[in-house]
């Protein structure tokens, strides 16, 4: 956390209050209670068991401190699962981001029509990931899918229940397509923050419109390209559970096992729970740096205005 | 304003409707199975057009085909996935409103390790936290109840921060002409604070619903009776892409109808929607 936040929340403590004493922790208990119940006493319970190991009987527990860990990071199928969810993260939050920025270029430049545009584009973000899932999987799977007849009739062995590679494509499409809306909004909200006086300047100055994108709208995006490489990360390895558990569980093989998808079947499935709370930790780590880059943003952006 | 030329108009007009057609068209699609028979949809390539099958399918559906295949009649679907939508709506904008009140307008001690306490779950989300999480639910009896299905959830930082954020832009001397007119903190709360977060309430609101209404892994965990599934959990069930014996048809009544209103209420609330969105940024 930067100091300039610190410092505006103890600028604004002199504030005119209410004197009550007993009321603002009425007032914050329920929140609180929540949060305490349902996040630090689990989360504190993840930590603790990522260093116990059962026996197979599950007879007895013994403290192994951070043996889970080392089994953990050393084990083929979950170095598989870094390696799964980093190209499926990546390729998500670029494919996500490229179209919305397209798309919001576009809208840009297009003089009218640009409500309804924005209507018709915002749809998928009311769509739940396993839903949106399961309609790509609908459309494209090689039993009764137009679109993968389509693929077949053009002479593309498509076959994502078998292939691996085919599998990836497919949960990308879903999750990509699921967020272009949010990204589509945020980008519109960056373009109309850019100067119009600065593009006007260069263009007098005889920059062409590619050039124009390039050298100053683009750059000017960058806050707004960062936060939303951030929140695509996010949404990549959490919210994308459904898609992966609707369309592949993982499969074929373990081509498409994510983080969090192996979290869930090591814990749930195979009831493997001191490697499932190691993971757990691991991934807490994650969000943990995640969020913190998320927020040194947030100070940039609060301190360039 | 540069003028542009109407080639460069046309491009951008063209590529917009190119990509609304990728955006809507798995949706469209999934209306167009919904239209069909099954022995259509079973025969790809599935024509383009609706067929005449929408009112025998949706009868179908509605009237008891999908307690058949589902095992739990679509009003329980509907209703226990409005009520998990609603709930955890309603519940997270009530105690973040609460807890924000108590942050910014009142001085005590432990206020800031409560604001960091609240603040710190952003870095939790269930995810990361299954199975002790899914241990509590079991201890407390939670498991196959809407209290379960909601109140874990209500607790996060967002709606916490927003409010925070929007109510120290209020200005001091509101708080202060309210305490010279003898207002106590209830009242200067109804009378003033709340008229005044309307937009930012509405705002949330839709995000909150949308959000409550397309979760998967929270349901998939805290239910395991058939009755308490919400719609999307039902339709993972009666999906089977190996099983020839999936009444597509049905299906895809069951997800237009896990779809439309959410979208309904993105679409007919996009002026808070939107506004929600960008300004509360997570």
């Amino acid at each position: 956390m930067g100091d300039s936040w610190i410092a505006r929340e103890i600028s604004l403590s002199p504030r005119i209050v209410f004197p009550n004493k007993i009321l603002p922790y009425l007032l914050v208990a329920p929140q609180l209670a929540i949060t305490l119940v349902f996040f630090y006493w689990p989360a504190g319970q993840a930590l603790y068991q990522s260093m116990l190991r059962q026996d197979p009987f599950g007879l007895r527990t013994r403290f192994v401190w951070f043996a889970n860990f080392r089994k953990v990071l050393a084990d083929p199928a979950y170095l598989n699962s870094i390696h799964v969810t980093v190209v499926f993260s990546l390729a998500t939050a670029i494919v996500a981001m490229g179209v919305a920025l397209l798309l919001a270029v576009m809208v840009e430049k297009a003089v009218r029509g640009k409500g309804l545009y924005r209507t018709l584009l915002i749809w998928p973000y009311a769509v739940a990931p396993a839903i949106a899932g399961m309609l790509w999987l609908f459309l494209f799977n090689p039993s009764i899918g137009s679109l993968a007849y389509l693929l077949r009739s053009l002479g593309i062995a498509w076959d994502p229940l078998l292939n691996g590679t085919h599998a990836m494509i497919l949960l990308v499409s879903a999750a990509a397509w699921k967020q272009i809306s949010y990204n589509f909004l945020f980008f519109v909200a960056g373009l109309q923050a850019v100067p119009k006086t600065l593009i006007e300047a260069a263009a007098m100055d005889g920059a062409g419109e590619t050039k124009r994108f390039w050298t100053i709208v683009f750059p000017l995006l960058a806050p707004t390209t960062f936060f939303l490489l951030v929140v695509n990360t996010v949404y990549a390895l959490f919210d994308t559970f459904g898609i992966v558990h609707a369309v592949t569980g993982g499969g074929p093989g373990k081509t498409t096992e994510t983080l969090v998808y192996k979290v869930y079947n090591d814990g749930f499935v195979n009831l493997i729970l001191g490697d499932s709370a190691a993971q757990s930790v691991i991934l807490m780590a994650i969000v943990i740096a995640l969020t913190a880059i998320q927020f040194r943003y947030v100070e940039r952006k609060v301190h360039y205005g | 304003m540069i003028g542009q030329s109407p080639l460069r108009t046309f491009i951008a007009h063209a590529v917009l409707i190119l990509g609304i057609l990728i955006v809507a068209f798995p949706i469209y699609y999934t209306f167009v199975a919904s239209t069909h028979t099954l022995q259509t949809i079973l025969r790809p390539p599935l024509p383009l057009l609706p067929g005449g099958q929408l009112w025998n399918n949706y009868s179908e559906a509605l009237f008891g085909g999908i307690g058949r295949i589902g095992g739990v009649s679509v009003g329980q679907l509907l209703l226990n996935t409005t009520v998990m939508a609603l709930g955890l709506a309603v519940g997270k904008i009530f105690i973040s409103i609460l807890s924000a009140y108590a942050i910014v307008f009142f001085r005590f001690p432990l206020r800031m390790t409560f604001f960091w306490l609240i603040f710190i779950t952003l870095m939790l989300p269930v995810e990361v936290r299954i199975l002790p999480t899914y241990k509590v639910m079991v201890d407390l009896g939670m498991i196959d109840t809407y209290a379960g299905l909601i109140i874990p959830l209500i607790a996060s930082a967002t709606a916490t921060l927003l409010f925070r954020q929007f109510f120290m832009t209020i200005p001091g001397e509101l708080v202060e002409a309210a305490r010279v007119d003898g207002a106590g903190p209830w009242r200067f709360f109804f009378d003033i604070l709340l008229p005044l977060s309307r937009t930012n309430i509405a705002a949330l609101f839709v995000i909150l619903f949308i959000y409550g209404w397309t979760q998967y892994l929270w349901p998939l965990l805290v239910t395991n009776s058939n009755d308490m599934n919400t719609i999307v959990i039902a339709l993972r069930k009666m999906v089977s892409f190996a099983d020839a014996d999936t009444e597509w048809h049905l299906v895809m009544v069951t997800a237009m109808l896990a779809i439309v209103p959410p979208i309904l209420v993105v679409v007919l609330m996009q002026r808070w929607f939107v506004r929600g969105l960008v300004e509360s940024e997570k």
